[in-house]
């Protein structure tokens, strides 16, 4: 099977039609904010602060909404119109967004953000789309710019699918040239299906977080039991935008709550139905 | 909104040759609304001392909202923490266009999502 980023531009790529799909498929979900999760958990920020972060290739915002259940405020960058203005906006995610290449650059004030991720991307940079792109040049642009966006300390780390080693080695040189320090950081090197790589970039001087260890199975296991402490740590944080560990139900009726002060219509009325799990149907 | 559009441009070179007066953007055409969401002061309080209290205050005044005092004041009051909040979180830009002082580029917003994207020889070094 070929890779996306072999298949088309991103932006041609994720257009209306694929953005949908990609956005309702409930294994991406799953798989995506997994994998948000665990950057989250990479990025170590402060414990108790509500951070100003960027994702980069943000999409329709589904590794977005997990940052704003962390309570914090974000700046989405994605290339596809479709994933930003079709799917994004419709599901109301609370990140400011912008239209923009990242291959051609940040243009942020030295310093502003206080970390960043990006899931499933920065493979799309290492295609050439056009004549004039060069890929180690459009690297070198993102990572040199993304450097002065960030402030000292933190990190900007990448979740992505490398077709080669080859290419993991060109974007890690890329990185460094730019200023950063970190490196990859591999979760269950040895299971075919669990294995997930992770760039793991730094802006002043850090330790290189470990990579999750064993087979899929144990780290299942592994994966319930850091889930549950990372909830712990995730309630102790105060001030922020969304503080305690809600149930379904209350999430959605702050959701809905939100619309109806922000005069949204069409906001169904709560009933006993509310955020009840749907059952499968075949 | 006017957080991250207030993040942009001061000395990084975005587009090619264009490296000084470009901060901040400058709004026209605009069609504003309001998100309210609930307000953080530990937020504000953080980013406060990123921020360029003048250019944030004249592009607030740009888009017609004249809440906060042209001098930053050295501790901000509740009402004035509340009017930060709104401008910097709550107040969006949905339509218009933003022009840099530097070199006249236009970068237009259409629903909220300013469009960033150059034509590949505009592309900084
Ligand atoms: C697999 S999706 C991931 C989206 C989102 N991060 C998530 O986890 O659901 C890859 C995204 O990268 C974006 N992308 C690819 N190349 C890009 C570029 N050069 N600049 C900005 N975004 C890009 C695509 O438009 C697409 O939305």
């Amino acid at each position: 099977m070929s890779r996306p980023e072999e298949i088309s531009p991103p932006e041609i790529f994720y257009g209306d039609d694929e953005a949908r799909k990609y956005t309702s498929n409930s294994r991406i979900q799953a798989i995506q904010s997994q994998m948000t999760e665990r950057a989250i958990e990479l990025l170590a920020l402060p414990e108790d602060q509500p951070a100003f972060l960027l994702d980069i290739g943000c999409g329709s915002g589904l590794s977005g909404e997990l940052l704003d259940e962390a309570g914090h405020y974000w700046v989405g960058m994605d290339i596809s119109p479709s994933m930003l203005a079709e799917v994004a906006l419709e599901r109301e995610v609370e990140g400011d967004l912008f239209l923009q290449d990242i291959g051609q650059g940040f243009g942020f004030r030295p310093g502003t953000f206080d970390g960043a991720i990006s899931i499933s991307v920065l493979q799309w940079l290492l295609n050439a789309d056009t004549s004039s792109h060069s890929p180690p040049q459009r690297l070198t642009r993102f990572f040199t710019t993304l450097h002065s966006a960030l402030r000292n300390p933190s990190r900007a780390v990448f979740q992505f699918y490398p077709s080669s080693d080859d290419q993991v080695h060109l974007i890690t040189q890329s990185a460094q040239r730019a200023g950063f320090g970190g490196g990859i950081v591999v979760d269950y090197p040895n299971s075919k299906k669990a294995r997930k790589m992770y760039l793991c970039l730094m802006v002043g001087h850090q330790e290189v977080p470990r990579g999750l260890e064993g087979e899929e199975e144990v780290s299942r296991r592994e994966g319930v039991r850091n889930e549950t402490r990372r909830k712990k740590e995730r309630n102790k944080i105060v001030g922020g935008k969304k503080r305690k560990e809600e149930s379904g139900k209350e999430w959605v009726m702050k959701k809905k709550e939100l619309y109806r002060i922000r005069g949204k219509e069409g906001v169904p009325r709560d009933s006993k139905y509310t955020a009840r799990k749907r059952r499968v149907q075949f | 909104m006017l957080v991250s559009i207030l993040s942009l441009f001061s000395s990084p070179q975005f587009r090619e040759n264009c490296t000084s007066n470009n901060f901040p953007l400058v709004f026209s055409e605009v069609e504003l609304v309001v998100r309210p969401v609930p307000e953080n002061q530990e937020f504000l309080k953080r980013f406060l001392p990123k921020l360029e209290w003048r250019a944030l205050v004249e592009t607030a005044r740009s888009l017609g909202n004249e809440s906060l005092p042209l001098i930053q004041p050295e501790t901000l009051t509740d009402d004035q923490l509340k009017a930060l909040h709104h401008v910097l979180l709550e107040l969006h830009v949905e339509q218009g266009n933003m022009t840099c002082k530097g070199c006249g580029h236009v970068y237009p917003i259409s629903n909220g999502i300013p469009n960033m994207l150059l034509a590949e020889h505009e592309v900084g070094r």
